[in-house]
């Protein structure tokens, strides 16, 4: 039993655990009365990469190089190689991710199994689009490779999977070409939320990658205030630049004093940090030229920042909701937790209509939002419910990948494919978020709509004490 | 080195020092004994930047097959200047203490197909005048007690052996190094609880190389250990008897 393995927002926090490392694809899944899920890199905030009582199927082990075409930029390798590992073999030999997350350090098994996008969505559509191949392990022993040809119901089942349809093994990725690692960004301030939707309209045909930064304390006719960030990858030769620099270090991108002493995050700390942010990128507006790594993983550069909201962990909240009726959904959020909860970081973009070929992969076309919490037990709980009500309300979903809290009920509303999938799920498998949404509404009284003010089922902050 | 035979490849302190070989360019023929693993291993170091990667399964007990396992190895790369001997067995103490044939099969593995292989190598080495050998052996061969003399035993038989080769081999310049790794969090110690005495596998592997570029006698990795086992080396055998360890 060990602690060690713990989801990103270290929220909530499973103690009675297992874990099994895979070594070898060769190796069999470890017989057990209880259950197994894999478990990459553990950067899922929530509970979908934990498995109480159960068994984690640890791939830091796995994760050899296979072969890589320089030719062709297709990569294959096994399941627990991380994004970092891929970077450092492609980057050099001149491609990149197709698609990433902002940060480099998940496995490429938990890349797919969450289908994760980044911020080329709208051009790109999800990570699992470039998976051509993989290779699944059930627990009855059986082995299949899949691909949009060789058995597709697997595949298109175990991209945004959540690790429940059984172990990948290994995958082949296509990677996109760069002519250098360095990314041509712009920053352009924002008024509010109708100054997002306008740029976020005009930038997207000519930029490959968008993202929006938006202060989490603004209120009134001032939501929406942020910082819009677009980019494309350098053009050849840009400007003779010393490509040789190719590993500067981050000297930019998000400089956050996590090492304050006493550092909390109150009301009056999220202030300050926001204005700080806003202060200090504002006078960074026009174009510049900037190394990939603080570009896409400016949270990155801080080892373990999870770890500044202290012992009771963090929750994110992420959702997408249409076009339609996106803005008067995200005004509602950002205010919302304005006013109860101050979120710490608030990213907001649109998601493109690319299909993805996952059945239970998140994104879909409309507007992005993601917050996070430190959490304050029930008034976090309340107010995070609260927007998933809100979300379900206006037609979009939540991404499990970042949740602790959705309801069954807004689970099942937010994959209408969930049955179809059900049927994938291998005997063994499941996880903790598995097991609670897809209880029945009658035995978990958090599936009901919460009215105001009512006390939230229990769910232990700290299982381990 | 840049042409190196690796047996026992597929362990993970091996694995870790094939991955810096192959990202300094270098010439591989990984031996390992499950043919599937090792084909992993291989498409790794080639992937990872090895200019060349050729590999081998074979049970490395069947000491009748080194010589022709050297000499293939020579052949594939176009010449030998390296060799890292990883493989190795942790076996059951208590098994061991019960029954001579898991006894035997530790010292077999460990000392006598080592000593089979550096027989084959150092005459080669010495006959190129270049070389180095380099061997992983172990803290536990310092001093036997309780909980594992018979792979403590093992180790401290190679050790000493190592000794008389690296004397031996001085005049003819083929660097001869004894590798004693601490506790490595590796699948061979996956059911010991963890302390901060557990070194990563490529923390270890780092250190390898250190000491093989530096063409170093004996190291202990991390070095740490040399002031343990300076300790635990010093302490009265009329005392050390009575200890748990
Ligand atoms: C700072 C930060 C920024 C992020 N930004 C983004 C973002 O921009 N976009 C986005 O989409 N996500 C983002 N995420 C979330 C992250 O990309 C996903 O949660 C990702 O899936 C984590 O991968 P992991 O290797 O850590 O997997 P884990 O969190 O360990 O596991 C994730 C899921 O994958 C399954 N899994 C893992 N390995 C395998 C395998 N071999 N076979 C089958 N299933 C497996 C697990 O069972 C689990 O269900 C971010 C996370 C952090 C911490």
């Amino acid at each position: 039993m060990s602690d060690a393995f713990q989801s990103w927002g270290r929220f909530p926090r499973a103690a009675r655990q297992a874990a099994h490392p895979i070594v070898w694809q060769t190796d069999r899944l470890p017989a057990t009365s209880g259950t197994l899920l894999p478990y990459g890199q553990g950067r899922s905030y929530g509970d979908s990469c934990l498995n109480e009582g159960g068994t984690l199927l640890t791939t830091a082990t796995l994760d050899r190089l296979l072969g890589f075409d320089a030719a062709t930029g297709v990569v294959r390798c096994e399941a627990g190689v991380t994004l970092d590992t891929l970077l450092r073999l492609a980057v050099p030999r001149g491609w990149f991710l197709p698609v990433t997350p902002g940060t480099k350090f998940v496995s490429v098994g938990g890349a797919i199994a969450n289908d994760v996008h980044g911020k080329n969505h709208h051009r790109a559509g999800t990570f699992g689009r470039y998976v051509r191949r993989f290779e699944l392990l059930r627990s009855d022993g059986s082995r299949r490779v899949c691909s949009p040809e060789e058995n597709p119901d697997w595949y298109e089942a175990t991209v945004g999977g959540l690790g429940l349809t059984g172990l990948i093994l290994w995958a082949e990725v296509q990677l996109r070409p760069i002519h250098n690692p360095f990314v041509l960004t712009e920053t352009v301030p924002l008024e509010n939320l109708d100054a997002f939707f306008a740029v976020s309209r005009e930038s997207e045909p000519d930029h490959e990658f968008t993202v929006a930064w938006v202060d989490s304390l603004a209120r009134g006719r001032k939501v929406g205030r942020g910082l819009f960030y677009r980019g494309n990858f350098a053009p050849p030769q840009f400007d003779g630049l010393p490509l040789a620099k190719s590993h500067l270090s981050h000297g930019s991108g998000l400089a956050v004093p996590f090492d304050m002493p006493g550092f909390s995050l109150n009301r009056l700390s999220v202030a300050a940090f926001n204005a700080l942010y806003y202060r200090a990128n504002v006078l960074k507006r026009g174009q510049r030229l900037q190394h990939y790594d603080p570009f896409f993983y400016p949270l990155d550069a801080v080892q373990g920042w999870n770890r500044i909201y202290g012992r009771d962990g963090f929750l994110q909240f992420q959702c997408v909701v249409p076009h339609a009726t996106a803005r008067a959904a995200i005004q509602e959020i950002l205010e919302r937790s304005a006013r109860e909860v101050p979120s710490f970081l608030n990213v907001l973009k649109t998601f493109g209509g690319v299909p993805s070929p996952g059945w239970l992969s998140f994104p879909r076309p409309g507007v992005t939002l993601a917050l996070d919490f430190a959490n304050r037990g029930e008034r976090t709980w309340r107010l995070v419910a609260e927007l998933d009500r809100i979300t379900r309300e206006a037609g979009g979903a939540v991404y499990p990948a970042k949740d602790a809290r959705m309801s069954a009920e807004s689970f099942a509303t937010y994959f209408p494919q969930l049955e179809r999938f059900k049927a994938y799920v291998d005997p063994a498998f499941s996880s903790s978020f598995w097991r609670r949404v897809t209880v029945a509404p009658a035995v978990q009284p958090a599936a009901l709509p919460l009215q105001e003010g009512a006390p939230l089922p229990a769910v232990p902050l700290r299982s381990s004490l | 080195m840049k042409k190196v035979l690796v047996l026992g490849a597929t362990s993970a302190i091996a694995q870790s020092t094939v991955r810096l070989l192959a990202a300094r360019g270098a010439s591989l023929y990984l031996v390992g004994r499950n043919a599937t693993n090792l084909d992993a291993v291989a498409k790794d170091a080639a992937t990872r930047g090895a200019a060349k990667v050729e590999q081998q399964a074979l049970d490395l007990n069947d000491t009748a097959a080194h010589e022709a396992l050297v000499e293939r190895a020579t052949q594939a790369l176009g010449g030998l200047d390296g060799a890292l001997i990883a493989h190795g067995v942790l076996g059951d103490q208590k098994a061991c203490e019960r029954s001579w044939v898991d006894a035997e099969q530790v010292l077999r593995t460990n000392f006598l197909s080592a000593a089979s292989l550096l027989t084959v190598l150092a005459n080669r080495f010495e006959a190129q005048k270049a070389g180095t050998l380099v061997v992983i052996s172990s803290v536990a061969g310092d001093r036997g007690r309780q909980s594992n003399y018979v792979y403590g035993a093992s180790k401290g038989a190679l050790n000493v052996f190592l000794q008389g080769l690296r004397n031996r081999l001085a005049p003819s310049g083929v660097a001869v190094v004894t590798v004693k790794p601490g506790f490595v969090d590796t699948p061979m110690t996956a059911h010991l609880p963890k302390n901060k005495l557990f070194a990563s596998p490529d923390k270890v592997a780092r250190g390898i190389l250190r000491a093989a570029d530096g063409r170093k006698n004996e190291v202990y990795v991390p070095g740490i250990w040399a002031l343990i086992m300076l300790i635990i080396r010093s302490i009265p055998e009329g005392i050390f008897k009575r200890l748990k360890l």
